[in-house]
């Protein structure tokens, strides 16, 4: 099937400020304007909107054929989208919380992430699986847990995870054009914490490049997603104090830009990895070993994993299971001082 | 409640008085053949498994009737999301022979390139979407391609399979109330043979039939006789027309049995009466179709020889030719990952590469444990 490409939204020109939930729905919109292949869906985009206001605006502008609910069920959304997908759409599934997912993960594993590889090429399925992910909002368990490493864990799926506005809505565009399947986790607890300036129009932020947050010259933090902000105040802090920290966002963590985060390593020869997964097996685990086969000689010290707890995610709690800038201020320490 | 068995053929393979769909001549003996040539297969492939020289095979014996008559029904612009027992279709489809049989053998002539197990087809060229094991997933794909052909205007039916152990499965759940809330153009076949590996039907369900479960999702459900060719065609028939008219789906379930164990790793035996067995084989859907032709006098000794003959010739050549074809080159492990390759799967790659190089590495070719 070929696009009918109409580009309406193409004259948009300037930017706009606008909030990380903002700019992921100016990305479907564009999207939307520019290739009728795209339909986005899930449970209450519709009149609603989304739940965290994703979608609003959507239905009123391309109507239900194009945005529209669907039955309350994960295995449902992600089968219909690989079924969509497979036929030459390009399905946008919006999973409540990520939380949820995991009805669906048959259809993302054994599925969407195997169709072009099982048929030879034949079959491919080009779509974004767009979920709320993370913790920091008092959400307890089921409205709080980051899983991306199984997402990661799973070849054939790509995994993004924007920190900024500009990013979020950068990083869509290119998931939306992608050839393959993309899970597009959304950092929730950011989503109106501050705002930032994002082109209008086209704006497509590449997969696989690693953005360089802050520059530094004595650590660098590898981080993605919320933990982004955390780990940059922390670098401001750590400055007064005398230490110049890199902070590199990986935007990407599935291709994951390797050079980039090779590069800051070798400069600094001091890695902290800051994710609120679980700590175990968490995506640092495989950034610690990636460090270690390929940097080992330039490290000072070890690499250290500021994380998530081993424990399911806590209600009450939840301020001391997330990594705050303490914590990565601790992490930062332990680095010269193992 | 329970549902009438749809049945046409009698057991002296008469068609009941005013439901025989009339199908000309040439294409019965058409289907006859595609039947006789889709047995052949299951013959052949399962000797080859029980000679050591593919990796693994799953017979479909016992159900020609139930998936050809079902496919018949459909345009070959329509699309198929099948389950893994339903091979005669790539026949129906025009899918040549060799490129089934590189299949199993997981050759370089394989459209898969070696990817799957045998059996797990892909063939875009016939719109047959590639096979997965995991059941059931099918039934929800296929429902939101009919909701994609709805968006898009399109008049594309969807036909997907599932066994009676599917039944059981979330999708199928899932995917009978997605097609039927969105009105999806998708025909669901339930091929009812009766057994999950070792496990009869009604250890699955509770229900009085398989077909009867449409009722819950509110779509028309039909039970027919799956070892009959024509009742099965005129079910199917009237659900993608009905498809195809803008009404939503059906939940066909085809009544039939497998008549081998669940794969070549499997031994029915080990769990299965041998009367069952019996009494179903009284009932076996090509010998009820020959005796139909027969009385049509578009079926004889001669004609019966003919088609035998020529599957075997046809697949025995597509063997001959399949075995010797060199395995997919080693670098085509890392293609069809991704559309390209990532930086991490080109290090991949050269690190096998240099190995292979070196010697030793990969020297040995693996050896069939199933």
């Amino acid at each position: 099937m070929t696009a009918t490409k109409t580009k309406p939204g193409a004259g948009e020109t300037g930017t706009k400020v606008m909030t990380m939930i903002e700019a992921i729905t100016d990305a479907m919109r564009t999207e939307m304007r520019n290739d009728d292949r795209v339909v986005v869906f899930g449970e209450d985009v519709g009149k609603k909107g989304g739940v965290f206001g994703a979608t609003m605006g959507l239905f009123d502008e391309f109507g239900e054929k194009r945005c529209f609910d669907t039955p309350l069920s994960e295995c449902g959304i992600i089968g219909a989208a690989v079924g969509m997908a497979v036929y030459g759409m390009r399905p946008i599934a919006e999973i409540q919380f990520l939380d949820f997912i995991y009805p669906a993960f048959d259809q993302i594993v054994s599925e969407a992430a195997k169709m072009r590889y099982r048929s030879g090429g034949e079959y491919t399925c080009p779509m974004v699986i767009r979920s709320p992910y993370g913790g920091g909002i008092r959400g307890g368990h089921y409205h709080s847990q980051s899983s991306e490493a199984y997402f990661c864990h799973t070849p054939g799926l790509k995994v993004v995870i924007p920190s900024t506005p500009a990013d979020a809505k950068g990083l869509l565009l290119a998931s939306i054009r992608d050839e393959d399947p993309v899970m597009f986790l959304e950092p929730k607890r950011i989503y109106r914490h501050g705002k930032g300036e994002v082109p209008l129009g086209e704006h497509v932020v590449p997969l696989g490049k690693a953005r360089i947050a802050r520059e530094g010259e004595d650590v660098t933090i590898l981080s993605y997603g919320a933990m982004v902000s955390v780990c940059e105040q922390a670098a401001a802090t750590a400055a007064q104090a005398g230490r110049s920290v890199e902070v590199v966002d990986l935007r990407t963590l599935v291709p994951l830009d390797e050079a980039t985060v090779l590069a800051s390593v070798k400069k600094t020869g001091r890695v902290v990895v800051v994710y609120e997964a679980p700590k175990t097996c968490g995506y640092g685990a495989e950034l610690s070993a990636l460090i270690a086969e390929k940097c080992i000689e330039w490290l000072e010290g070890p690499v250290v994993r500021v994380a998530g707890f081993d424990t399911p995610f806590p209600y009450t709690l939840e301020h001391l299971y997330m990594p705050d800038e303490k914590r990565v201020l601790a992490g930062i320490e332990k680095t010269f001082t193992w | 409640m329970s549902l009438e068995l749809l049945t046409i053929l009698d057991k002296d393979g008469k068609a009941q008085k005013g439901k025989d769909p009339n199908l000309p001549a040439a294409e019965l003996q058409k289907l006859y053949r595609l039947m006789v040539t889709t047995r052949a297969l299951d013959d052949r492939g399962l000797a080859l498994q029980r000679q050591g020289r593919i990796g693994f095979y799953l017979q479909s014996t016992g159900q020609e009737a139930s998936h050809l008559g079902a496919a018949y029904a459909l345009k070959d612009s329509d699309w198929l999301f099948p389950a893994y027992r339903q091979p005669g279709i790539l026949l129906l489809r025009q899918v040549p022979i060799d490129k089934i049989i590189c299949e199993w053998f997981g050759n370089s002539g394989d459209t898969s390139k070696g990817r799957q197990m045998p059996v797990h087809y892909s063939f875009r060229q016939a719109n047959f979407v590639s096979i997965s094991s995991p059941i059931g997933t099918q039934l929800t794909q296929a429902a939101g391609a009919g909701m994609a052909a709805r968006i898009r205007g399109d008049d594309t039916v969807f036909m997907t399979f599932c066994g009676d152990g599917g039944t059981s499965s979330n999708d199928f759940h899932t995917g009978l109330n997605f097609a039927a809330v969105y009105k999806a153009p998708v025909v669901f076949i339930c091929e009812n043979n009766g057994w999950a590996i070792s496990v009869p039907s009604n250890k699955q369900t509770c229900s009085e039939s398989m077909a009867i479960k449409a009722d819950a999702y509110g779509m028309p459900g039909i039970r027919v006789d799956g070892n009959d060719l024509l009742a099965v065609y005129r079910a199917c028939k009237e659900a993608v027309d009905r498809a195809r008219r803008g009404e939503g789906p059906t939940l066909i379930e085809t009544v039939t049995y497998r008549m081998a164990s669940h794969s070549s790793s499997d031994d029915a035996a080990r769990y299965r009466d041998a009367k069952e067995y019996e009494a179903w084989k009284k009932k076996d859907p090509i010998a009820r179709f020959q005796q139909y032709l027969k009385g049509k006098k578009l079926w004889n000794e001669a004609f019966e020889k003919e088609c035998v003959e020529a599957a075997k010739a046809a697949i025995g050549a597509a063997v001959t030719a399949a075995e010797a074809m060199a395995n997919p080159g080693p670098e085509t492990l890392f293609d069809d990952v991704y559309m390209n390759l990532t930086p991490q799967l080109k290090e991949q790659r050269q690190e096998l590469h240099d190995l292979m190089a070196k010697g030793g590495v990969g020297a040995e070719v693996g050896h069939f444990p199933l």
